[in-house]
Order: structure tokens, then C-alpha cells, then sequence
């Protein structure tokens, strides 16, 4: 059975009975499939369609007339979405549109993968966290989204379903644009893998806001770092950086020069710059070109700092 | 922590819980979105894409097909405004600009200026039939920032516009410039040759949105007799009543507003925009129409308080500041009234300063007619002035606070104005910073400052009435007309316990509607527990006589024998003969019927407010964040007749404060469109970017008030811009003369990034 109710705004129990709230001009459908194999059918239906996960990020955008559809397919009855766990190979499997609160909340998720608590805890605020999915924020392919650097470092990758079968993308092969990603109208995101990470390794994400809490970042940046048998040299890196350049960035060559360094501020220092070269930012309300670039380089230094600690408890 | 001098008090100066509270903290209460009416419809305003624009055409003729639509309106509904200039409550006010503002004519003047409004029987399909009216626009370069609109060359807002020069003519030339004032006093050029030391320095500020939650609504009903019944908030119903009747020509008697709880104002919602606009649309439809802002409409189209640009010229000779020289240049928005006559008249009231000139601009620009916010026009001026003190004091290697005494304002000082003060207490609030736990503990640790800085505001006096009646179970009914922000149905209800020496809980508040009390200004300038407190002050001591009258005949004695004292009537002669309030409210029926008291006012006596605070930032020196470590805010209170509240208006005003320091602003792209027009990209301090801010209460009771009261709620807004500016020059080795202090400028700053 497929729910289907016509309305004529937005399902008003998403947004409460207010209706003075800015509202879409035009009329969708809202459909709430049960299965993958029916959100599969709504997609190949031929109507454009939107998909419906926390709507932290959706909703906004109907409300403020920067996206339309005829149809909004909710994904949070289709249980394989909100289910997440570890495979027996030490995987962490997330369904799509899981909540991140429930996510952090886990014990065994913050002990195994901490950098991605550090992102899905600073995600808006409880209210926001209780609703929003990792699924809607990488899909929603905001440069500044939170998790899209932690996720870059820890090798995520994404599982893309749709009705003629299933395939695998790292997640940074997941952005186009600002706004844009890289799924087929046919596709949605089933399930975000986090491998299990090396030994003796360590990540860390961070963000650069001008409060404390409730804003988007000026800039962030994700490291993984992995340390040799001994703890003294550098055996690999990931850096990846968030919100200076069209889409989150990973920044190869300020990792791959810290490969055999011994870690610590010098070696850091340099990924740091190097890491900045990378960024291509833009200025707007939030920050200017200059200042990011030098936040790329100062939170790169500061999330290295954070993985090798974690590197070194891991050991 | 409090120093006192005043009378001991039996409810004044206790913490009661407020006799609102229960209501709004479970969600009972009503706001102006709560209201619902039998066959309400929905109203929509279209409003400007563009900063500057003639409008050429309106064609509502797509949006009235739309079904579900029951009117439109434009300009040609309204009737032809006057181009007088009328005290609405709100200072001077042209009636055909508060026209234009409310819904354009001729010219748009800012990006989301209302053009055009649609009634339907759901806000989605007046959005959508609002979309369907066309308009006409002849785009015209904007003129966005105050230096570029005082420019010969700079577009004009309006042709006709010359400036008023205060006494004298002008050149007669066209100009944004809308007026210039000037205060001046000794000799500045004798005094700045004789200096010691002189100090030439430029500021500037952004605009800057009150952050009210709630956005503005208004629900209006035309009746068919003609009358008109508007439902909204507001910091002053009759205020909506006095320039609704003026922009649709009512007789006010025809019109009744009914204030509803506000969700915050601090000056914002003093003016009208939606309440014409909403009862034209019922007059020609025939229902209730509700309108209700989007936060993008309130950031876009309602007033916030000016950006500024000042320059200032201070000398000091030894300890004394001998001469200011200064020019402030506010931003008005599309229409004039910024605050910038305020800004120039407070800015040296804190000090006793012989020399000085003071030239104010106010001047129009492309962008939303500015507002009243929290001591209007002070904090940017006081922004200046108290950093130029803080750099001339750590030049001469005095102690910030102790140069500030020096020349500090006391009883007999005149203002630049001329007013002279009554018994004030500037200099208190100065020393007792001094001697604060905060300022003798000492800062340490890199990257680390204190700054301090001192503040005054006016406060208003203005007119008030209230009604007091006596229940037959002994409480008394309070009615008075100031919308209750801050916690006044307490400080009221407080002050008339006080004064019929009855419990707090005894007495009922309720706030009225403009058919139901007399006139009553805004809930503005700090005055309602100070004049509406002394209309209840009034009615407490009409209510004591009445109270003595009614005893007499129950007791049998006469009056002369009998005093009101402690909640009762008391013969002199026989300490047995005694009747408590309750019993003589409950015969009153027996005596000669109900028991009322009234008070009316225009209050004379304003108690001025000053207030001097200390600031611990600490700056991270790689992204230029700083963190306020510790606040403590002095203030001179006159009477804390509620010090709960006292000390959160203190602690609400510096976070206010700290916001417009260090990341609030309008950020607009040069076409005019503000790009950061929501809660998450305009950047206010939340709750975990603020420590616990420390007060300390200085009583040094105003004169005027029977209870001392003076007004608490502006002044804290006043210093923190200027504390927190000096604390991060101490921290960082660098002067920011701009607001705001955010990250970015900080890191501009100290790492030379371009
Ligand atoms: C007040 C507030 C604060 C916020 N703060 C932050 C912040 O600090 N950091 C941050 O990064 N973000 C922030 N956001 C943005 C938003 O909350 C996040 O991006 C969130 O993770 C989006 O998840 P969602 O489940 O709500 O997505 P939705 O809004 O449901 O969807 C977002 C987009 O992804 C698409 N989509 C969703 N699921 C799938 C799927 N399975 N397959 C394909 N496409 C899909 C949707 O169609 C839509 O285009 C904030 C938002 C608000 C309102």
C-alpha cells in the first residue's frame, strides 16, 4: 500500500498547524513508500520528484521557492533507511536517512568512529539533529555540509540503489556543485559505508563558526592520520576540507606530503599550507576569500592535531 | 549585589513570580498570530525585488482571476496622504511618508518595500495570486551606505528633498541629507591648542536588527457601521490607533486596537506597517484579514536602527578631557528620523566636558526606514566617545576608569543641550566598577584583555493613565494601556501594593485596549514603570482617601480622625477603631458604592540612567574568534522595584550589546539585497556565546518618583559596544574602529589579510 494524499501545501504535520508560514506556491504530492523497490517505482513514474528524508534542508528550500517538485517521496518509512549497525567485517553501515541523533547517541559509533560524532553532533541543534540524515546532508551537496569532510577522511563509501540495481561511490564522487550531486533522477542514496579504519589511525573533523553553536561553517576541515608500528612516523593521511571551494575538497597533495614525516607541528605546519592551496573560496555573509583560505590552513594544522591524538589512544 | 540608599520597602524590591507568567510559560497566551476569527481570511504583501525604483504600473488584474482571492489592494486604495507632519506618538512623523512606507507609491526605496496586497481564503493562495500581479519598475541606481548618500552625485530618494538646517538655510540643493544639527558650546579651537593631547578618529557601525522572535501581524476586521477593530503587536495600541487614523483619515474614535502579548519590540514595533494595508483589505472584502511577516519580511522590510559613521576630535589636558569636536552621520533608511539627534546628545552626557562642537546628519539611503532600537542613536555614538577616552587614558598612562571619574557628570551638569541634571548617578556607577571583584582581580594569560567603558541614556516620561477598582474580596484591578514587555504588569502591580500597603498578589494588572483606558504612550524609552508607575502611584493615593472617606462612615468617626497606613484605615485617637482594606471593600455597596481610583500623567521628572561595565575577552589569535570570558555590568538603577527583572533587562541589553560588537550586521550585495536575512546568517549571541552576565544594582533614587524609579531597560545597551571594542585592543594590540569585530575583520587586522 502506498500512502498518497493530495495537499495542497506542504504535509502539514511536518510543519504544524501554522498556516501562516511561507508557503510553496505550487501543489505536490506527498508519498511515503514502504519498500525500496516502491520509492524505485515513484522515481520512474515520469513526475519530478523530491526525496524527503529529516527535511532540514528540503523543506527550507520548497518553503523558499528554490526547489519544486510534483511529488515528495518520504523515505523514512522504508526500514533498510533508518537502520544502522556494523557489518561482521567491521563496516559501519548507515541507512540514508537515519537521524544523526540516534547515530551519536550509540556508544559503539563514538568509540569506533568519533570524527563522525564530531560532525553529526554539530549538526543545527537536538531539535534538527533528531530529524536530519546523513543521506540529506550529503545529497544536499552544501560545500559547508558537516559531515562531507569527516566522511572524505574516513574513506566512506555510498551505496546508490535504484530500479535496475545497486552500485558503489566514494562519497567524495558524490558532488558536483553547490547543490549539486552526482545521482541519476532514477537513484537515491541507500546506505553510507564507513570501512573499518586501519590500525594505530586516528581522524578528526572540525569547523570554524563565528558562535558557538547554530551556524554554518566558514570553513572545516577532516584528517585521518596513521601511524607506524612505533608511533613515530606518519604511514598515511587523509585531509579533506569543507566550505572553501564549490565542493567539499580533498587535499591530496598536503596528505601524501605527510607520509613518512614524523608527526607533530612541523610536518603539520606544511600540510597546512599545502592544504590551503587547494581551497578556491568564495566571499559572502559568512566569510571572505582570504580569511578562508587561511582558516583551510589553520584547521587543517588543528584537525591533524586531533587525529594523531586519536591515533595515539588507539594504540 | 546592590548598594542602597533608599527607604526600606515591604514589595518593592522583592522578587514575585509575574502575574503574566503562568500563562506564557505554558503556552497560553495570546499573540497576534494565535488570533483566529469567525470567516478570517488571509492577507500577502508583494513587496519590491529592487532597492530603488519608480514604479511605472500595476497590474492586479491576473491576481484577482485566482480563486479564493477576495481583494487586492494597491496605493490608489488608499486615500491621498497629507504631507503634514503629525506627533503620532513616535516623534514627528510625515504622513505621507509613514503612507509610502506602509505600501509604495510613486517610488520604491528599498528592497522589500510593500507595492501591493492580496486577501484569500488561505496564505498559500494569496503567495500565489501576490506573484500574479505584475509591476512595472523603472530600476534606478541604489544608494546604500551613509558617506556615499551625503556625496553631491549620489542618487537622490527624493527629488524634492532639501536639507533642514537647524536655525538657518541650507543650500537649497537637492540632497539625501534630510536635516543637520548642531550643538556646540565653549572653545573647542582654544581648548584643542591648549591640549596636552588631541586624538582625530573615524568610525563606523552597520545597521542592525533588534531580534525581536516574534514578526510583526495584524489581524483587521471593518465593521460594517464603519468602525475598525485591529488585533496586533505592538509597543504602543494607541500609537497603531493614532497613525492608522491618520493613514486611512478615521476619526481614532472609529478605531480600536486590541494589544496582544508581544514577542519582543526593543523598539522595532513602535511603527506600523501591515495594519492599513490588512484593514483595506477587509473593508473591501468584507472579512477579518490576518497578515503575519515572514522572517525574511521582517529582516527585509521593517525598521532596524541606523548604520553610522562618526568622527571625533578629543583633547585631554592633564586628567581632564577638555574638548570634542565630533560629526555623526546616521543612515535614516528610505525615509528620514534616524536617531542621530540622540546619539549626538548623549554621547558626552556620561562627563562634564566645557568645549564642544556637535554636527549630526541624518541621512536617507536605500534600505529600510530605520527603527527605534534600545537607547536609539546612543550605543554607535557612545561607541566613539568611549573608545577615544580608553585611548587617551592608556596614552597618558592612567587608569581607564579613573580618567572617567575625573570627568565624570554629576548633579548640576549641563548636557549639550543645556539640560541641566538633577541628582544623578554617573559617578557612583564609575566607582563601583572600580571597586568591583571584577576589576580588582587581575586578567592574565596570552591573548587576553579588560576593557571598560560607560554609557547614559535619557529615558522618556511621556503620558500614562491607569484605573484601580476595589474587589469586594479586598484585591484591586489594575487596568492600564502599556503593552507589557519587560515585566511591567509586575513593577506596576508592585507599585500600587506598595503603595495601599497590600500584598503583591492582592493586585490584578491587565492591559487595556484603546477603547477601554485613556491615552497611554509606547512602551518605549524605559518609562512605563517609571510614569505609568506614577499614574499608579496617583490612583494608590485616590484609592487610600476613598478608603478613609468609606471607614469614616463605617466607623462612625470623623475623616480628620482617621489615617491610611499599613493596608487599612486607623483612627489616631483610638488604636482599637481599625478597618483592614478587605473589610471596607467589602461594603463598599453599604458606603456609597464602588471604590475606584485613577491616575493620569504626563510625567515630569525623568530619572537619567547611566552605567559602566567591564569586559574579559579572550582572542584566538589564528581565526580571530573572541570569547567573552566575563562581563560585569554597573548600573545606576534608582530603585530596583523588581530586581529580578532589573537585572535581566541589564543582562538582555549587553547581550544585545555584545551581539552588534562582535558579528551582527546587514550584509547587502551593491544591488541592495540583503543577504543574510535570517536568525542563522545574521549572527545574534545564543546562549552558549555569553557567559552569565554580573550585575551590580546602584540605587541612587531619582528625585521625580515618589519611589525613586527610574528607567532600566535601554541603558545597558549603551557601553558594551565600545567595553568590548577596548578589551580586544588590549588583547590584540590593535585599534577596530568598525563594527562588527567578527572574526574576519580580526584576522584582516592583526594578519594583514587584504
Ligand atoms: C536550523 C538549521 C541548522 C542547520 N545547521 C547545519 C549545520 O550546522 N551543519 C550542516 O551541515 N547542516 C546544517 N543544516 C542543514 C541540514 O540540517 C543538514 O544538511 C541535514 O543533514 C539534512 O538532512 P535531512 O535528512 O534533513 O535532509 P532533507 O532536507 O530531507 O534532504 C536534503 C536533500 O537531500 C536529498 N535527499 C535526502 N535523502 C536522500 C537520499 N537518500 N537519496 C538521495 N537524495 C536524498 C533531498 O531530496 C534534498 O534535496 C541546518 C539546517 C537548519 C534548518
Amino acid at each position: 500500500m502506498i500512502d498518497r494524499a493530495r495537499v495542497t501545501a506542504q504535509p502539514v504535520a511536518l510543519l504544524g498547524p501554522n498556516p501562516t508560514l511561507r508557503m510553496p506556491v505550487e501543489a505536490f504530492d506527498y508519498v511515503a513508500p514502504r519498500s525500496l523497490a516502491e520509492a524505485y517505482a515513484h522515481l520512474g513514474n515520469g513526475r519530478t520528484s523530491l526525496l524527503l528524508a529529516g527535511g532540514t534542508d528540503v523543506i527550507v528550500q520548497l518553503r523558499e521557492g528554490r526547489k519544486r517538485c510534483d511529488q515528495l517521496i518520504d523515505l523514512k518509512h522504508i526500514p533498510e533507511l533508518m537502520r544502522f549497525g556494523f557489518a561482521p567485517d567491521g563496516t559501519l553501515e548507515v541507512g540514508a536517512a537515519a537521524p544523526l541523533a540516534a547515530l551519536y547517541e550509540d556508544a559503539e559509533v563514538l568509540r569506533r568512529v568519533p570524527a563522525l560524532v564530531d560532525a553529526a553532533s554539530i549538526i543545527g541543534g537536538t531539535a534538527i539533529q533528531s530529524r536530519a540524515s546523513l543521506g540529506g546532508n550529503l545529497c544536499n551537496a552544501s560545500p559547508a555540509a558537516d559531515s562531507s569532510a569527516a566522511l572524505m577522511v574516513l574513506g566512506a563509501r555510498l551505496l546508490i540503489g535504484s530500479a535496475s540495481g545497486t552500485r558503489e561511490l566514494p562519497v567524495e564522487e558524490l558532488f558536483a556543485g553547490p547543490g549539486v550531486n552526482t545521482l541519476q533522477p532514477s537513484e537515491l542514496l541507500v546506505q553510507v559505508r564507513i570501512p573499518p579504519q586501519p590500525p594505530r589511525s586516528g581522524a578528526f573533523y572540525l569547523r570554524f563558526i563565528p558562535r558557538n553553536e547554530m551556524d554554518i561553517a566558514v570553513a572545516s576541515a577532516g584528517a585521518r592520520l596513521e601511524l607506524n608500528a612505533t608511533g613515530d612516523r606518519i604511514e598515511g593521511a587523509r585531509i579533506a576540507l569543507g566550505a572553501v571551494g564549490p565542493t567539499p575538497l580533498m587535499a591530496k597533495a598536503a596528505a601524501e606530503a605527510l607520509a613518512g614525516e614524523v608527526p607533530g607541528e612541523e610536518a603539520f605546519a606544511r600540510a597546512g599550507e599545502l592544504a590551503a592551496g587547494v581551497a578556491s573560496p568564495i566571499t559572502d555573509m559568512r566569510g571572505s576569500v582570504a580569511q578562508r583560505k587561511r582558516l583551510a590552513s589553520v584547521l587543517t594544522v588543528r584537525a591533524l592535531r586531533g587525529a594523531l591524538q586519536r591515533a595515539r589512544e588507539a594504540r | 549585589m546592590a548598594a542602597t540608599e533608599h527607604p526600606s520597602y515591604k514589595v518593592i524590591g522583592t522578587r514575585p513570580v509575574r502575574p503574566d507568567g503562568v500563562e506564557k510559560v505554558t503556552g497560553k497566551a495570546q499573540y497576534g498570530a494565535d488570533v483566529r476569527l469567525p470567516g478570517m481570511i488571509h492577507g500577502k504583501i508583494l513587496r519590491s525585488p529592487h532597492a530603488h525604483a519608480r514604479v511605472l504600473s500595476i497590474d492586479t488584474s491576473e491576481a484577482e482571476k485566482v480563486p479564493g482571492v477576495m481583494a487586492v489592494v494597491t496605493r490608489a486604495d488608499f486615500p491621498v496622504a497629507e504631507d503634514v507632519v503629525q506627533d503620532l506618538g513616535e516623534g514627528a512623523v510625515s504622513v505621507k511618508e509613514l503612507s509610502d512606507n506602509v505600501l509604495a507609491s510613486d517610488k520604491v526605496l528599498y528592497r522589500g518595500h510593500a507595492v501591493a496586497a492580496v486577501a484569500a481564503t488561505s496564505p498559500h493562495i494569496a503567495e500565489e495570486a501576490a506573484g500574479r500581479i505584475r509591476v512595472e519598475y523603472a530600476v534606478l541606481p541604489p544608494v546604500l551606505a551613509v558617506r556615499d548618500a551625503m556625496r553631491e552625485d549620489a542618487p537622490l530618494l527624493d527629488e524634492q528633498r532639501v536639507t533642514k538646517e537647524m536655525g538657518g538655510q541650507g543650500s537649497g540643493r537637492p540632497s539625501n541629507v534630510a536635516s543637520h544639527l548642531r550643538f556646540a558650546g565653549g572653545d573647542v579651537e582654544a581648548a584643542f591648542a591648549a591640549a596636552d593631547e588631541v586624538v582625530e578618529r573615524e568610525f563606523t557601525t552597520k545597521m542592525v536588527h533588534q531580534g525581536y522572535i516574534e514578526p510583526q501581524n495584524s489581524t483587521a476586521s471593518w465593521n460594517a457601521d464603519g468602525t475598525l477593530t485591529i488585533w496586533t503587536s505592538t509597543q504602543g495600541a494607541f500609537v497603531v490607533r493614532s497613525q492608522v487614523a491618520e493613514v486611512l483619515r478615521l476619526p481614532v474614535s472609529q478605531i480600536r486596537v486590541i494589544p496582544m502579548e508581544i514577542g519582543g519590540g526593543f523598539g522595532g514595533k513602535i511603527p506600523i506597517y501591515l495594519d492599513p494595508v490588512a484593514a483595506l483589505l477587509s473593508k473591501k472584502s468584507g472579512r477579518p484579514v490576518k497578515i503575519v511577516m515572514s522572517r525574511t519580511d521582517v529582516f527585509e522590510a521593517t525598521g532596524p536602527t541606523s548604520g553610522s559613521y562618526i568622527r571625533m576630535k578629543m583633547a585631554r589636558k592633564d586628567d581632564r578631557i577638555t574638548a570634542v569636536q565630533a560629526t555623526l552621520a546616521y543612515e535614516a533608511g528610505a525615509y528620514p528620523g534616524s536617531a542621530v539627534g540622540a546619539g549626538a546628545m548623549t554621547m558626552l552626557s556620561p562627563y562634564n566636558i566645557e568645549n564642544f562642537v556637535i554636527d549630526a546628519y541624518d541621512v536617507c539611503v536605500n534600505k529600510p526606514k530605520t527603527s527605534a532600537y534600545r537607547a536609539p542613536g546612543a550605543p554607535a555614538a557612545a561607541f566613539a566617545t568611549e573608545q577615544m577616552i580608553d585611548e587617551l587614558a592608556k596614552n597618558a598612562k592612567l587608569d581607564p576608569l579613573e580618567l572617567r571619574l575625573k570627568n565624570s557628570a554629576h548633579e548640576g551638569t549641563r548636557m549639550v543641550n543645556g539640560a541641566v541634571f538633577p541628582r544623578i548617578g554617573a559617578e557612583e556607577t564609575v566607582r563601583a566598577a572600580l571597586t568591583s571583584p571584577h576589576y580588582r582581580s587581575p586578567i592574565e594569560g596570552p591573548n587576553r584583555g579588560r576593557g571598560v567603558a560607560s554609557g547614559f541614556w535619557f529615558n522618556a516620561g511621556l503620558q500614562s493613565s491607569v484605573v484601580a477598582s476595589a474587589n469586594s474580596d479586598g484585591t484591586v484591578n489594575l487596568i492600564e494601556g502599556s503593552t507589557d514587555i519587560g515585566g511591567t504588569r509586575a513593577s506596576l502591580a508592585m507599585q500600587l501594593a506598595e503603595t495601599l500597603g497590600l500584598p503583591f498578589e492582592a493586585v490584578r494588572p491587565t492591559v487595556a485596549d484603546t477603547d477601554s483606558i485613556s491615552y497611554n504612550d509606547v512602551t518605549g524609552g524605559s518609562r512605563v514603570t517609571f510614569a505609568s508607575g506614577l499614574a499608579v502611584y496617583e490612583a494608590g493615593q485616590e484609592l487610600r482617601k476613598e478608603m478613609v472617606r468609606r471607614a469614616a462612615k463605617l466607623l462612625g468617626v470623623d475623616e480628620a480622625e482617621l489615617v491610611y497606613e499599613d493596608g487599612g484605615v486607623q483612627s489616631t485617637r483610638d488604636a482599637t477603631k481599625r478597618l483592614r482594606f478587605s473589610e471596607i471593600a467589602a461594603k463598599a455597596g453599604q458606603t456609597g458604592g464602588p471604590i475606584a481610583g485613577k491616575g493620569a500623567v504626563q510625567a515630569r521628572g525623568v530619572g537619567a540612567a547611566f552605567g559602566t561595565h567591564v569586559v574579559d575577552v579572550e582572542v584566538d589569535p589564528e581565526t580571530g574568534k573572541v570569547q567573552i570570558l566575563r562581563y560585569t555590568a554597573v548600573q545606576d538603577v534608582g530603585t530596583a522595584v523588581h530586581p529580578s527583572y532589573v537585572e535581566g533587562q541589564i543582562q538582555g541589553g549587553v547581550a544585545q550589546g555584545v551581539g552588534w560588537a562582535l558579528n551582527e550586521e546587514y550584509y547587502y550585495d551593491e544591488s541592495g539585497r540583503l543577504l543574510n536575512a535570517s536568525y542563522l546568517d545574521y549572527r545574534m549571541p545564543t546562549a552558549l556565546d555569553l557567559p552569565l552576565i554580573e550585575t551590580v544594582l546602584v540605587e541612587v533614587p531619582n528625585p521625580g518618583h515618589p519611589y525613586g524609579v527610574r528607567g532600566v531597560g535601554e541603558v545597558p545597551i549603551v557601553p558594551p559596544l565600545a567595553a568590548v571594542a577596548n578589551a580586544i585592543a588590549e588583547a590584540t594590540g590593535h585599534r577596530f574602529r568598525d563594527l562588527p569585530i567578527s572574526p574576519r575583520r580580526i584576522m584582516e587586522e592583526t594578519q594583514g589579510l587584504a
